[in-house]
């Protein structure tokens, strides 16, 4: 199992160095840099600060000096932000991210499951059909809509919740943002739940295990569940990868000092640092998931074990 | 489900550790747009983190609640006769939070730094009216001891210009002319901006900063008149979706908003009556030529294009904000400058009128329906900005004129003007200091921000001329004198004038609005 571990984690070094060097030199052959502005800086002060960031030497020596910095685990300065640097940051947006993505990622599998296993059960009644309804709207409608909706009815008219920030962390601020994120993933979790099921439960063993005359309770949750759960497992790696990395738009919208932004903002502003950090944060996050959900893969399958 | 119940476990975990207070109630909740990038006012440029920094740091002059340079950390001053050189004493009383004297050293140390080249601070070329400060700055002088700003003694500090400039006394309040702690500085370097070591001579000092969220700021203890703030501190939000913040402003959890979403302009005006400042602001949008290349080296092709724009429709029925209509350079109320500045001759013609004439200009010039003239109109990515360039596309159609419209991100199109690529460009301009230089500078030539490359002999020399002028009347004379050269010759196309774009709660009390939109905490109070 170890060596399983280490072996795919060792073929994952290849592509993230790949990645890196496409981001690295795409970034620097993109029109503009990080000091074009509205405020045209004078020659020389922007002879200095290119001096400062090392950008008059060779492209190559600043790649060199990224990737050397890089296996010291230094993700180096941010062009935009003076006072953190690109690790610093990620640091400390990272907990916020964490909290609101793990809560939603939380949310949409208890909810999604739920619902997928409801649907199932009741198939073409009316409960099933509002949860598809429910479902396909939260799907569907974007998140920068849910989001302002919410905001207004639950905080301008009804004040039950706060409209934004961070506040305290409660509950209270991160209710919105956390089932705004989490809709769109509910709903495709539990049409992924209802089909798997349904399938499930028409399969060969099930038959046998009701007629055998164990209870539907115990037939579904103990034998068909399981089984059931593969495709949902596959979907819930890409589904984490999105949630824990944050969402530049829930962000904004609820005012949450998360890390999604710096995704969307870093390019915007030519951030070097700030993209290849990001990058290369995104790409390590995506390595653990993935692996994560093989050895998930694992536990549901036995045929997967034996491999 | 191991995994979601392991991550949830941390969620839980991680949310205790970070839990941390919420707002006091006499804390002032301020919507502040853009990240601020740092707490050392050498290293910063945009109005937001010179809301922050104009709150802790405090210079030789400071703001009055209508922005006019007031003394600060100076107790008095005296100037030369020439105009070049300053003496100011400082108060005896002037500390930094952590109790130390504010001394005449620590403003030498902080211009000496300002200019190093090591710093990179990009807006030190505002101070290069100090003596051998550009020289410093740009490497030609080595030796930071030739910088025109010399402590007589503790508590006196003497600066020598390069030349009189009127408007001094404004530019010692911005935020490269403060001081910093060299106490601090000399003992652990760069890291004196964090958080739990830095030290300000403002009002206030900085508690908490977390990025992307807000700074948080608190009373300075040593601030001499700190019995007098009413407002404890100040929570500056990171937030730059407007529509959101505005969501927030009306469930009063924002106290004030510096930037409103403009399609509420209707609602707000109605619904939240004295809420809404928007007054005039020292700011200018304007579209300038690249005066380089055909067909904008031609006069005739310029004044058409320029006449043709309808700007009285533009703020109120294309950004419908009301926004008023610039028919000159200079925005008006700017200090050292008549009320009246220089203004198109054709400003008061009816609009007809000036389309029928410029049709017959670019006749003369060569277009018309059988030749029309084509032009590129570039402008960066924003609602405001397209609509504007729509509108202005379709008024320059019954000219024969066909506008093709790109847009790109703000970093590309200045990259693009910088490199002259572009045909009519979309720009702006926000004052720096309170003085009509800051806009005419715009059109000087061999400036940077000059990216048509208008230059005019006469308008460059009219500037020089005001530059050494000490006689504020005959200055402003010579700056309207220019400021006419450059409409007549239509070195570029003024549009509208900025207005500041302010929400203020009912509960805050003593904003007065001004030309330059600074409104410092020490001048405001919260009502419960």
């Amino acid at each position: 199992m170890l060596t399983f571990v280490l072996k795919r984690l060792a073929s994952t070094i290849p592509v993230i160095l790949i990645a890196i060097t496409v981001c690295f030199f795409i970034l620097r052959l993109a029109p503009g840099g990080p000091f074009d502005q509205e405020r045209a800086l004078p020659p020389d002060v922007l002879a200095n600060l290119r001096a400062y960031y090392h950008l008059n030497d060779p492209l190559i020596v600043q790649y060199l000096r990224y990737l050397l910095r890089l296996a010291q685990l230094d993700l180096g300065p941010s062009f935009v932000t003076k006072d953190f640097t690109v690790a610093q940051q990620i640091a400390i947006g990272l907990p916020y991210t964490l909290i609101v993505g793990g809560s939603a990622f939380f949310l949409a599998i208890v909810g999604g499951i739920t619902a997928g296993i409801y649907g199932a059960l009741y198939q073409n009644r009316s409960a099933d059909w509002l949860i598809a309804i429910v479902a396909m709207a939260g799907l569907v409608v974007p998140n920068f809509l849910v989001a302002p909706i919410l905001q207004l009815v639950f905080g301008v008219h009804l004040a039950w919740l706060p409209v934004g920030g961070w506040g305290d962390g409660s509950i209270r601020f991160l209710a919105m943002p956390v089932v705004v994120l989490a809709l769109p993933h509910i709903a495709r979790i539990s049409r992924l739940m209802r089909g798997s099921l349904i399938e499930t439960l028409n399969s060969n063993f099930i038959k046998t295990a009701t007629a055998k005359g164990i209870g539907r309770r115990r037939v579904v949750l103990k034998h068909a569940l399981r089984p059931a759960l593969t495709p949902v497992v596959s979907y819930l790696g890409p589904a984490a990868s999105y949630l824990l990395t944050g969402s530049i738009v829930v962000e904004q919208i609820f005012g949450i000092p998360g890390i999604g932004r710096y995704f969307v903002q870093a390019a915007l502003n030519r951030d070097y640092g700030m993209v290849l950090g990001t990058v290369v944060f995104y790409m390590a996050l995506i390595v653990v998931l993935n692996l994560l959900v093989d050895l998930a893969y694992a536990w549901l399958d036995p045929k997967v074990r034996q491999r | 489900m191991n995994f979601s119940f392991k991550t949830f476990t941390g969620v839980v975990v991680l949310s205790t550790l970070l839990a941390f207070g919420s707002a006091e109630a006499r804390d002032l909740v301020v919507y502040n747009g853009g990240d601020v990038t740092s707490l050392d006012p050498q290293k910063i440029s945009g109005d937001w983190e010179d809301r922050v920094d104009g709150d802790i740091f405090e210079g030789l002059f400071t703001e009055d609640a209508e922005a006019k340079p007031i003394l600060g950390v100076a107790k008095s001053y005296e100037t030369s006769k020439d105009g070049l050189t300053w003496t100011f004493k400082l108060r005896d009383d002037a500390k930094w939070s952590d109790g130390q004297p504010v001394t005449a050293e620590d403003f030498v140390f902080a211009f000496q730094r300002l200019m190093d080249p090591k710093t990179a601070s990009e807006y030190a070329y505002i101070q290069y009216p100090i003596k051998n400060a550009e020289a410093i700055n740009t490497g030609k002088i080595k030796d930071f001891s030739q910088l025109g700003v010399k402590a007589l003694d503790d508590k006196t500090l003497e600066i020598t210009l390069e030349h009189p400039i009127p408007y001094y006394r404004s530019l010692l309040c911005h935020f490269t002319a403060y001081p910093l702690p060299k106490h601090l500085i000399d003992k652990v370097g760069d890291d004196w901006v964090k958080i739990g070591n830095i030290v300000t001579d403002g009002p206030y000092k900085p508690v908490e900063w977390v990025p992307g969220s807000h700074v948080l700021t608190a009373k300075n203890p040593y601030w001499p008149g700190k019995d007098k703030l009413d407002i404890d501190g100040v929570r500056f939000l990171s937030m730059e979706d407007n529509a959101a913040g505005f969501r927030r402003y009306q469930a009063g959890e924002i106290d004030i908003m510096t930037a409103y979403p403009k399609d509420q302009y209707t609602f707000i005006q109605k619904n939240l009556p004295g809420q809404g400042h928007f007054t005039p602001f020292a700011g200018l949008y304007y579209y300038l030529f690249n005066e380089q290349k055909p067909p904008f080296d031609d006069k005739r092709v310029r004044e058409a294009l320029s006449k043709a724009i309808y700007r009285e429709v533009i703020g109120p029925k294309v950004l419908t904000s009301g926004e008023p209509a610039a028919f000159g350079w200079v925005p008006p109320g700017m200090d050292n400058y008549p009320k009246e500045g220089a203004r198109f001759k054709w400003a008061k013609e009816p609009y007809p009128q000036r389309v029928k004439e410029a049709k017959a200009l670019l006749k003369e010039a060569g277009y018309g329906p059988d030749h029309p003239l084509d032009v590129t109109l570039s402008y960066n990515t924003s609602d405001n900005h397209k609509r504007i360039a729509i509108a202005i596309a379709a008024m320059w159609k019954p000219l024969g004129v066909n506008v093709k419209l790109v847009n790109a991100e703000v970093k590309v199109h200045y990259a693009n003007l910088r490199e002259g690529d572009f045909q009519v460009a979309r720009a702006g301009w926000l004052a720096d200091f309170n003085d009509p230089i800051n806009f005419l500078d715009l059109l000087k030539g061999g400036n940077e921000m000059n990216y048509g490359k208008w230059n005019n002999k006469e308008y460059n020399a009219l500037l020089k001329q005001a530059s050494t002028e000490s006689d504020l009347k005959k200055r402003a004379t010579l700056l309207k004198q220019a400021e006419q050269i450059a409409l007549d010759d239509d070195a570029a196309m003024p549009i509208y004038f900025y207005l500041s774009e302010n929400l203020v709660s009912p509960k805050v009390k003593g904003f007065k609005d001004n030309v330059f939109d600074k409104h410092r905490t020490r001048w405001l109070s919260l009502d419960k």
